[in-house]
């Protein structure tokens, strides 16, 4: 483990560990684990509302007269059908098919794309892309000029709508506006990682303190909460969205990680094509534990007597108070209604595959 | 949260309350502080043999999963019921209410080799 002096710091380090957060390493990052608790912060954002501090999280400008082209060679999702002021999941590969990183790609003008990537996969990615650039077209690390701040749950719109002129109503799912939060210009996309409405923001790192403070003031009436990686990871998990080191490795592929509807194999050839082009052996698919205990990452998942696949996320669902996870089994056993077995040190506990996600918003 | 100077204290954050030959054993305040919301407490058997140094059971939080090491050897008597139906009284409660099992001890001269309150203070403040 890092010595936590040499971990890196989002610029709201301060604030965190000024309101006494629970700090962890994730990927090299000192960051909050939780303020209050994990049960109340997941709460909030299923009810209410939830402020993060995603600032670890890296971003990359791709610019020039190709930058599109190279964007669609290089990830799996079809940026030329992308509008300006678009945005859309997509995958990073490898040319045996495994995941360098699964990204959001922004198209911010014709000849402009903004990438958010994972953390702890920045460095990497960039590398990747470079390699990748046999274009007319320009690649930024562009991290360090970024904050990110991701304002979630139902009463997200409400609360940042009180800092902003920008009509948030107006913007799409999945789409994004430069404009201004509280005076400083921001990028406002309509994106997350909750499974609820919500917003992420992409600000000057010297302005975050600032708005960070702004957003909690401007959600104290509706119950807002800061919250940290342990909510976060609850309610992606609910949501079954993938998360980069656990559903989504550099052995696994994206039609196996149940992504198929990022992948354009009729786009023409991307990094990594030519491996998709078999069907997969296996498949992500949810669980629902139904005997005591919690399947966690790495367990092993069995069927009928035998090893089968394993767990790589796990842990109990507020929102549904089940414990629910994610594994990967044999394509024929990666469909709801199997009865598997998960190891739980050394003792088989029985559960069942379920349809996904575990939950999902109501349509407003 | 003090810790009470009658219980006897582990290095991996167990406590334990000698009475005769009855001991009760339980998590300490710091060890619920750090996991965090507990959800699921799994517990022995009454009757099971628990070893000094050994684990007998688990705490999981919402984020992870903890082995519980026994402070001192011996046969389980009693398991406390209020923890499988409400395992968040641990968090609010650890060195009270929500203790994890009674064991009739086998050798009472084990629990002298572990920490007192203050000792075991000055151990999570260093730790």
């Amino acid at each position: 483990m890092t010595p936590a002096a040499a971990l890196k710091r989002t610029p709201l380090f301060d604030v965190h560990t000024g309101c006494k957060a629970k700090m962890v390493d994730f990927g090299g990052w000192n960051m909050p684990v939780q303020y209050s608790s994990i049960l109340e912060e997941h709460a909030a954002v299923r009810t209410a509302v939830g402020l993060f501090d995603v600032s670890h999280m890296g971003e990359i400008e791709v610019r020039g007269p190709e930058a599109g082209k190279l964007i669609d060679y290089v990830s799996t999702n079809h940026a030329a059908k992308l509008k300006l002021g678009q945005a859309h999941y997509s995958a990073l590969l490898y040319e045996h098919g495994g995941f360098v990183d699964d990204i959001l790609v922004h198209k911010v003008a014709d000849d402009e794309f903004f990438l958010c990537v994972n953390a702890s996969n920045q460095e990497k990615d960039f590398e990747h892309i470079c390699a990748a650039n046999h274009f007319d077209a320009e690649v930024d690390f562009a991290s360090e000029r970024y904050a990110q701040l991701a304002i979630q749950g139902p009463k997200a719109l409400a609360t940042l709508q009180k800092l902003t002129q920008t009509d948030l109503a107006a913007i799409k799912y999945y789409w994004f506006t430069d404009g201004s939060v509280s005076g400083t210009p921001a990028r406002i996309a309509r994106t997350g990682y909750t499974g609820e409405d919500g917003f992420e923001i992409y600000v000057s790192p010297g302005d975050a303190p600032r708005l960070w403070r702004e957003i909690l003031a401007a959600g104290e009436k509706a119950g807002i909460k800061q919250c940290g990686l342990g909510a976060r990871n609850t309610l992606r998990l609910e949501a079954k969205m993938a998360l980069y080191g656990h559903e989504l490795t550099a052995s696994i592929n994206p039609l196996e990680a149940d992504l198929g509807w990022i992948v354009k194999m009729d786009k023409g050839n991307f990094v990594g094509r030519a491996a998709l082009e078999k069907p997969p052996a296996r498949r992500l698919v949810g669980f629902e534990m139904q005997e005591r205990g919690i399947g966690r990452d790495g367990y092993e998942v069995w069927i009928e007597g035998q090893p089968a696949g394993w767990v790589t996320s796990g842990g109990p669902s507020p929102t549904l108070n089940k414990n629910i996870g994610l594994c990967y089994l044999p394509i024929d056993k990666a469909v709801p209604g199997v009865a598997i077995q998960i190891m739980i040190r050394n003792a088989p506990v029985a559960a069942i595959t379920v349809p996904t996600p575990f939950y999902k918003r109501a349509k407003a | 949260m003090s810790y009470p100077a009658n219980y006897q204290y582990t290095k991996e954050h167990e406590w334990v309350l000698v009475e005769g030959a009855s001991g009760t054993i339980g998590i300490t305040d710091h060890a619920q502080h750090e996991l965090g919301d507990i959800v699921f407490v799994d517990l022995p058997k009454v009757g099971a043999k628990v070893t000094k140094g050994q684990t007998f059971g688990s705490v999981e939080s919402v984020k992870a999963v903890s082995d519980i090491y026994s402070p001192v050897s011996g046969e389980v008597t009693e398991i406390n019921e209020i923890l499988s139906k409400t395992p968040e009284k641990l968090n609010e409660d650890p060195h009270g209410a929500a203790w994890l099992v009674k064991v009739k001890l086998t050798d009472g001269g084990e629990a002298k080799e572990l920490m007192s309150a203050a000792d075991y203070e000055k151990y999570v403040g260093t730790e």
